[in-house]
């Protein structure tokens, strides 16, 4: 009984330790704001570099090329964008689920890495203006194409969870049947298996699948509401927010990423698709 | 065209880029390493002196480490403190500073439990002839209790090594990063390659790791043949 009493202490003392972290968590992000704000222009060009959040396994958007170098259609934004600060730049690569947390814990200026724009994230960090757009396209094979959202009545689509593809479905088409797949794998490979009539999912992902698979065509090149892909910087961060937002439009009317969309993008992308259903004008 | 993917491997610089992610794995292990045992020794045999107060918080801190995991470190000491300590390491050094506090409170217990496993006669002994309290470490316990550490540390060892495969999380450019940008870049062209990528990086682990578990072993067996004599 003694050394049960003495376990119960111990577990007890060890929660308030995690909880007193977690609470120490708490308040201090309500409290950092401007103040602490080590991103601002001023003080990337006083440190002379650059840090942006990227990642470095998602080709063409960044990836890293065999000769070890990083390239891809947002790394060529960063290099430009630290070109224009006139400071070096430096690359940390970020998964999907991290890219929020290296912004709020300074571990970075700004992220540039395939950033899709919700109302749930514009909570937590700010979103500058967009560089990209997507939306939700429709794949089948190109003997039974679906080109009408009206084709998918009552037939099985295939999509993967989690994905906007998913929630538009489900939301918005009801009358669609759905079949739910966990990865990028799984799905491709049930559409090849004719476990559907057609699969859905971000369009910019399709076009490149179909550039490999050309038995394959995009029906549908979008459906349901846009998406854009802005970058992202600290919440608070409107010294960085505003340069950013001017460099966008900037390097938009001199035709910056119509450029980095032919050299990037493109030799993924294939015939089927033009530059003006990814960038914006 | 038919290819079994290992080109993936001989590709431009891709053989050098895992071998510089190997050397950050090994650098951040042996330093983590080094650092952990030396405190973990220190720390074990302060948890043999009878002060409770010292014992308790030296517990907490052995439990703390022992019970939270490494994923839940790494994270808090990466994206977390920070924010409340403006104490902004780098990446590599975070990895370091989680690793070596996590194995100096494992090895903090190895100590300890050999420590204590000196037997008692040999304590008393050692009192008996005058000998104060850091010459009876010094000369009587720690000389017994080192060959009693030894295969629990070489043990803890490759448990680090296994673990920096988590470094990936915080944005460290260990050879489990290094190998996925790989087979990312190459994911269309090669759907194979990635069975050579991970089949190379099993290789490295299983070369760094199988020498220390033979070590263990025969440190184990040697001790088992002194005993029994």
């Amino acid at each position: 009984m003694k050394k049960l009493g003495k376990v119960i202490t111990l577990l007890g003392a060890l929660a308030l330790l995690i909880g007193g972290l977690a609470g120490c968590g708490k308040s201090s992000s309500n409290s950092s704001g401007a103040s602490d704000n080590q991103s601002t222009v001023a003080k990337i060009k006083k440190r002379g570099t650059l840090r942006v959040a990227v990642f470095g396994d998602l080709p063409p958007y960044g990836w890293v090329n065999k000769s070890g170098k990083r390239v891809g259609y947002d790394i060529t934004l960063a290099r430009r964008v630290a070109k224009d600060l006139s400071v070096k730049i430096k690359f940390v690569q970020v998964n999907a689920n991290n890219r929020v947390d290296a912004l709020n814990a300074n571990k970075v200026d700004i992220v540039l890495a395939n950033f899709t724009v919700t109302s749930e994230r514009k909570q937590v960090v700010s979103f500058a203006k967009p560089y990209m757009k997507v939306s939700v396209g429709v794949v089948s094979p190109k003997r039974a194409p679906i080109t009408k959202v009206s084709q998918l009545k009552g037939k099985n689509l295939i999509v993967t969870k989690g994905t906007t593809a998913e929630n538009y479905f489900t939301a918005k088409q009801s009358s669609v049947n759905l079949l739910k797949f966990d990865s990028k794998t799984q799905q491709f490979n049930a559409l090849k298996n004719s476990r559907g009539v057609a699969l859905a999912d971000d369009n910019s992902y399709l076009y490149a699948w179909v550039k490999n698979n050309p038995k394959y065509t995009v029906g549908i090149k979008g459906i349901g509401p846009k998406q854009y892909i802005s970058p992202a910087v600290k919440k608070g961060n409107t010294s960085l927010l505003n340069w950013t937002n001017k460099e966008i439009t900037k390097l938009t009317k001199a035709g910056f990423f119509k450029t980095d969309y032919q050299k990037q993008l493109k030799p993924y992308f294939g015939k089927e698709v033009k530059a003006s259903d990814i960038i914006i004008n | 065209m038919a290819h079994s993917g290992i080109d993936v491997l001989t590709m431009g610089s891709n053989f050098w880029r895992l071998l510089g992610g190997l050397w950050i794995t090994i650098r951040i292990a042996l330093v983590a390493s080094i650092i952990g045992i030396l405190l973990g020794s220190l720390l074990g045999i302060l948890r043999t002196l009878p002060n409770r107060p010292l014992r308790v918080v030296l517990r907490l801190y052995l439990e703390f480490f022992r019970i939270v995991p490494t994923v839940v470190l790494l994270f808090l000491f990466y994206y977390i403190l920070p924010k409340q300590f403006n104490l902004n390491l780098p990446a590599n050094q975070v990895a370091t500073l989680v690793f070596a506090l996590w194995v100096a409170a494992e090895m903090s217990d190895i100590v300890r439990g050999a420590l204590q496993s000196v037997s008692t006669h040999q304590r008393e002994a050692g009192q008996a002839i005058g000998l104060n309290y850091w010459q009876l470490q010094r000369y009587v316990l720690i000389p017994q209790a080192w060959p009693l550490c030894l295969p629990a540390t070489v043990n803890l060892l490759t448990r680090v090594v296994k673990t920096t495969s988590l470094l990936m999380l915080i944005s460290v450019m260990d050879v489990i990063n290094i190998g996925q940008q790989i087979i990312e870049a190459n994911n269309k062209t090669d759907p194979n390659g990635v069975f050579w990528i991970y089949g190379i990086i099993f290789l490295f682990y299983f070369l760094i790791n199988y020498p220390l578990s033979r070590w263990a072993k025969h440190l184990t067996q040697h001790q088992l043949e002194a005993t029994h004599l």
